[in-house]
């Protein structure tokens, strides 16, 4: 996942976000920020001063270090620029802008309404009904339910305002209340108080909103239409964001578009290759088109964290906040967003710890992406893994399916299927060991177990799809009998097949550490490095070879290996065996149906390998974490170098993925059987192209020699009439002047001429 | 092409220079000794003792009798190149750096480096034929740059003065009355060293901007810009073939952080007019700081920060090759 790594340095281009007049912040959609966010930017609890800095007094300037003389300046001539900053845009304009956002003090109020009306007998009772409900949420602070009441009768007017002691807990009251049932009349209408004002200024009458003339939008997938069939790539080096088309051909990369200080922290292509997101303060936005234009921004202040579903419907945004006091934990926000209307579909906040999961890695604890899409383009389902539970959310509702999370204890990871509807849930040993270990298959909606499997003396498990969701692997790790170390063994499902079979596959040598696995896309076979110290092996296992298609054979062994990482091309057959690291950037081009080593070669340094989407080309970088080096290599599939751009700074190499392919599987076959028609066509146009280079390039340098020629010739006439001046300088009547040059002298020498009679009989 | 390897220095060397007939070959380093070597065979003549600082820089005369050297102890000294007797030493408040012989050889060229508030200055010097006569009166001091001058030659008939800076400039000086000619903000970085073709028509500057830039002696017009990934801390340009040879790696300081392989530290071809590279001898395990061809183009040797000179003499292919 991406990682901010350049420095927040510079202010950031604005979303261009209207700022409104009145003292609520509207944001682009019309929607107000939630105090929750507000409070972020820590105007909440500490009053607001304003930023008006005096230069005179703050920097201890006087006029007398400025050596002026304060009696000869007539004040009254000086012209003073117009416009309260005198035009001079402080650099901390944008800053105030956005602490001025005025606080009632009301932010932890809300206010209830749809209460009964009871008499003043009642009351009390009410009020512990109602102390009873809110108090559950959080804590009501001191005289802080009050109930007002009608003077002439004494009964309450049916709505009560509460005070919270955060305003975080009134949101979640908020939240969680907004409808509740008291019985079935009095269902709680609740409200923050501070939104009270919005709501008051929603016109009576409604008045329709104006619609908007159409404007044709640039074609999106124009880049698909490239006459080459060339691929795209996204490199970022310092504060540079630059795409290119991958042009092997001609040695170099050409050019597409680039932008300065175009995104905070990282650029992401869309999974479909149709946009390109871009971070910054204010929130995120996605470009595309052939002029790479704005499609849609997406508000959520500081994100830092993007993640796109699957069929490209929807982005989730991550943001972590600091507490407003330092004791509590990190606060999380998460945004779920249409793409396409730039609307926010779902809010989710809390504190990391409600985030955070036994599984969680990076983000102090928070596991990204937080959510996982369900499998397929259609973008029905995503999850996120609770305490105890999965709570998978429809997109169609955005609410969870069933109204409530799925219930499983003690629940440590989980993965979708990447085709169906399918959870894999891996749920560790429970209850001191008596009950087992267990990894089990689910589908969504219905939450059927479609197969679990319990498993004995496990310390972890890992679960790994491959791509077309065909199989499952778990790799298992099991202590030994001591239990004071573990070996790995692998449980490999077959998805597709009836009732789900389950095949136990064992290394050859039990005590090999798994260093990598990884399954072939679109393919039936799988690769694994294992063993132990610095040149592991590498095996090659099929599930279904030619002899045994219902079990999983080994193919091949490759001994003694610099790798640690491995790279299937996404095509399949060919994978690129890397040892990057402390391996120093080796590389291995392989080709799995012939079992063969097609190169190796190495990037020194390298620290990532990534395959261009059609499988034709490899890219390899260092990226900033090396101070020296940086830059990538492009690889043909076969590893030989086809060329290399260095950078300084470099911290980002994309390919732009492609969408899936149109052409049904057929017709690719078809293509793959006449391949020799196709390529002829493409080998003729490579050769044109090259052609067309070799003149280019022989011109070009004829040029650069006349130009030379022309500007020595120039100078050999100067130094000429300088010569007599020189050598008189010199002292030297020696008519050697030094200057070397190379010419091509024949000279033909008669050695030897002899006569001879020759005879012929 | 098998290099010989000079090994005479204990610490990183600073400079090369061939004499006019190419059969001697110059080194200076960070060690106070200068040496001098057959060209040829690597034999070591001798060494030139008296310094008490790291010498930056020599020159010698085209008759090859007497040789002039500039040292952080604050001091040029004028030897005698057969014996190796100190004739004469110039003394400054600051370290000199560079020094320069100029056509005829009545005049000299010394830069001293700012020190202690000094600013940096090129002195010009005469050189007395007797060596009694000698002072230590300086004709001109010129001053101008922003901090070190790296290097300060003789521009055509010794009329202008051609310098080099940290500042990344380049400025031409009236050689008679110090005046500045002509500037030109060549680099980005400071530039380490200029070098002069065979000819004097042109020169190369070498950056730690990576970058090295030809230029033309009279106008100052940038001809050629050849770019390198690592900086840039000597140049060559070759007096046969239209080639340049440009040497250096990762900053010294950083050197023992990676291994020899991550520095970068060959001497790189590149085609003078083409700007293409075309070739790399690698060797050093430290960057190269000194680069000079033989007058007769036919090899070339680089002094590096880890102490040695290598003395490559080409082989008949390279005469041969086509760009």
């Amino acid at each position: 996942m991406m990682r901010p790594d350049t420095p927040l340095s510079r202010p950031m281009t604005p979303l261009e976000r209207p700022l409104t007049p009145q003292s609520r912040p509207i944001t682009p959609f019309g929607r107000p920020i939630t105090p929750q966010a507000r409070s972020e930017n820590g105007s909440f609890d500490r009053p607001i001063t304003p930023h008006v800095k005096d230069t005179a007094v703050d920097d201890g300037v006087t006029p007398i270090h400025l050596n002026i003389d304060w009696s000869a300046v007539d004040f009254d001539a000086i012209e003073l620029p117009p416009g309260e900053d005198f035009g001079i845009i402080s650099e901390d304009e944008e800053e105030e802008l956005e602490e001025i956002q005025t606080e009632t003090g009301f932010g932890s109020v809300i206010v209830v309404d749809n209460l009964p009306v009871v008499p003043p007998e009642k009351r009390e009772k009410l009020e512990g009904v109602v102390r009873k409900i809110f108090g559950q949420i959080g804590g009501i602070r001191e005289n802080g339910l009050y109930m007002p009441t009608d003077p002439e009768t004494g009964k309450t007017k049916g709505f009560a305002f509460i005070e919270y002691t955060t305003p975080l807990e009134a949101q979640t009251a908020r939240e969680q209340t907004n409808g509740y049932k008291l019985d079935k009349s009095h269902v709680f209408a609740v409200q923050m108080f501070d939104d009270f004002e919005k709501y008051a200024k929603v016109p009576d009458e409604y008045v329709p909103p104006e619609l908007k003339e159409y404007t044709p939008k640039e074609n999106l997938y124009a880049w698909l239409m490239d006459k080459r069939g060339r691929d795209q790539f996204v490199i970022r080096f310092n504060d540079h964001t630059e795409v290119y088309w991958n042009d092997p051909r001609q040695g170099k990369p050409e050019p597409v578009y680039q932008r300065s200080f175009w995104t905070e922290n990282f650029v992401q292509w869309s999974p479909m290759g149709t946009f390109i997101a871009t971070n910054h303060r204010q929130g995120a936005q996605i470009w595309g088109g052939p002029s790479w234009e704005r499609r849609e921004k997406f508000h959520h202040p500081q994100v830092a964290l993007l993640d796109f579903s699957p069929g490209e419907r929807f982005l989730v945004t991550y943001s972590t906040h600091e507490p407003s006091n330092p004791r509590d934990t990190q606060k999380v926000l998460l945004n779920v967003f249409d793409i396409r209307s730039g609307k926010s579909l779902r809010q989710f906040q809390g504190s990391a710890d409600d985030f955070a999961t036994a599984a969680g890695g990076s983000l102090g604890g928070v596991p990204w992406p937080v959510f996982k899409w369900a499998g397929g383009r259609e973008d029905k389902f995503f999850a996120r893994l609770g305490r105890n539970a999965i709570s998978v959310y429809e997109t169609e509702t955005m609410s969870l399916i069933d109204k409530k999370s799925i219930k499983v204890d003690n629940i440590a990871d989980f993965q979708w299927s990447p085709s169906d509807p399918i959870l894999s849930m891996f749920i560790p040993e429970g209850g001191g060991g008596n009950q087992p270990a267990r990894v089990t298959l689910m589908a969504i909606p219905s939450k059927e177990e479609l197969r679990q499997k319990n498993l004995f003396s496990v310390s972890d498990c890992k679960m790994f799809w491959q791509t077309s969701g065909e199989y499952l692997a778990v790799k298992v790790d099991r202590y030994t009998k001591t239990k004071k170390s573990t070996y790995s063994g692998f449980e490999l499902f077959r998805i597709k097949e009836r009732d789900i079979p389950i095949e136990v596959l064992e290394l050859e040598n039990k005590n090999d550490k798994i260093i990598a696995f990884a399954w072939e896309p679109k393919g039936h076979r799988f690769a694994i490095v294992h063993g132990d110290g610095p040149r592991p092996d590498v095996s090659f296992y099929s599930m279904k070879s030619p002899k045994n298609t219902g079990r999983v054979t080994l193919l091949t062994t490759l001994k003694n290996r610099q790798v640690n990482t491995l790279y299937w091309s996404p095509q399949g057959k060919f994978i690129v065996l890397a040892g990057l690291k402390a391996h120093n950037g080796q590389l291995e081009f392989f080709n799995v149906d012939e079992v063969e080593t097609m190169a190796t070669a190495e990037h020194f340094m390298a620290t990532e390998v990534e395959w261009d989407p059609t499988g034709r080309f490899v890219a390899t970088c260092v990226t900033s974490v090396h101070q020296m080096e940086n830059g990538f290599n492009i690889w043909s599939f076969h590893g030989n170098l086809l060329y290399r751009l260095p950078r300084d700074k470099f911290y980002q190499f994309r390919w732009r993925p492609r969408p899936p392919s149109l052409l049904s599987a057929e017709k690719e076959a078809e293509i793959a059987k006449n391949l020799k028609k196709y390529s002829k066509k493409y080998d003729e146009e490579d050769e044109l192209i090259t052609a067309e280079q070799n003149t280019t390039l022989k011109e070009e340098r004829r040029a650069m020699i006349d130009q030379w020629t022309e500007w020595k010739t120039n100078w050999k006439r100067c130094n000429e009439d300088e010569k007599v001046l020189r050598l008189a300088l010199r002292g030297d009547d020696s008519e050697d002047e030094e200057e070397f040059e190379q010419e091509e002298v024949e000279v033909e020498e008669i050695i030897d001429i002899q006569e001879e009679v020759i005879t012929s009989f | 092409m098998r290099p010989i390897l000079l090994k005479g220095h204990e610490r990183p060397l600073t400079f090369l220079k061939y004499n006019r007939d190419g059969d001697l070959l110059f080194s200076c380093a960070k060690d106070h000794n200068p040496n001098v070597w057959f060209a040829d065979n690597g034999e070591r003549l001798g060494n030139y003792k008296g310094h008490n600082g790291a010498v930056w820089c020599c020159d010698v005369t085209r008759d090859s009798r007497f040789l002039v050297t500039g040292s952080a102890d604050q001091s040029a000294k004028l030897w005698d190149v057969e014996t190796g007797v100190q004739l004469y030493s110039f003394t400054f408040e600051t370290p000199a750096r560079s020094v320069a012989f100029s056509e005829g050889e009545k005049l000299l060229l010394i830069t001293t480096d700012p020190f202690m508030g000094a600013p940096s200055a090129i002195h010009i010097k005469r050189v007395e034929a007797e060596r009694t006569e000698q002072t230590q009166d300086s004709i001109e001091i010129i001053k101008g740059h922003v901090g070190r001058v790296t290097r300060a030659v003789w521009g055509p008939l010794n009329t202008t003065i051609i310098s080099c800076g940290e500042d990344g400039t380049i400025r031409q000086w009236d050689a008679s009355n110090g005046k500045e000619l002509n500037m030109k903000e060549a680099h980005s970085k400071n530039i380490q060293t200029l070098s002069m073709s065979a000819d004097g028509s042109h020169f190369i500057t070498a950056s730690a901007d990576k970058s090295a830039k030809l230029f033309d002696t009279r106008t100052f017009e940038l001809l050629k810009t050849y770019q390198a990934e690592r900086p840039i801390n000597a140049a060559a340009i070759s007096p046969l073939l239209d080639h340049v040879v440009l040497g250096g790696g990762q900053e010294a300081r950083d050197v023992t952080t990676t291994s020899s392989r991550a520095g970068k530290f060959e001497a790189k071809f590149y085609h003078k007019i083409f700007e293409e590279e075309i070739g790399g001898v690698k060797g050093h395990f430290g960057p190269i700081n000194a680069l000079a061809f033989n007058p007769d183009g036919r090899s070339f040797a680089s002094g590096g920060e880890d102490g040695y000179v290598r003395v490559h003499h080409f082989d008949a292919e390279y005469f041969t090759m086509k760009v």
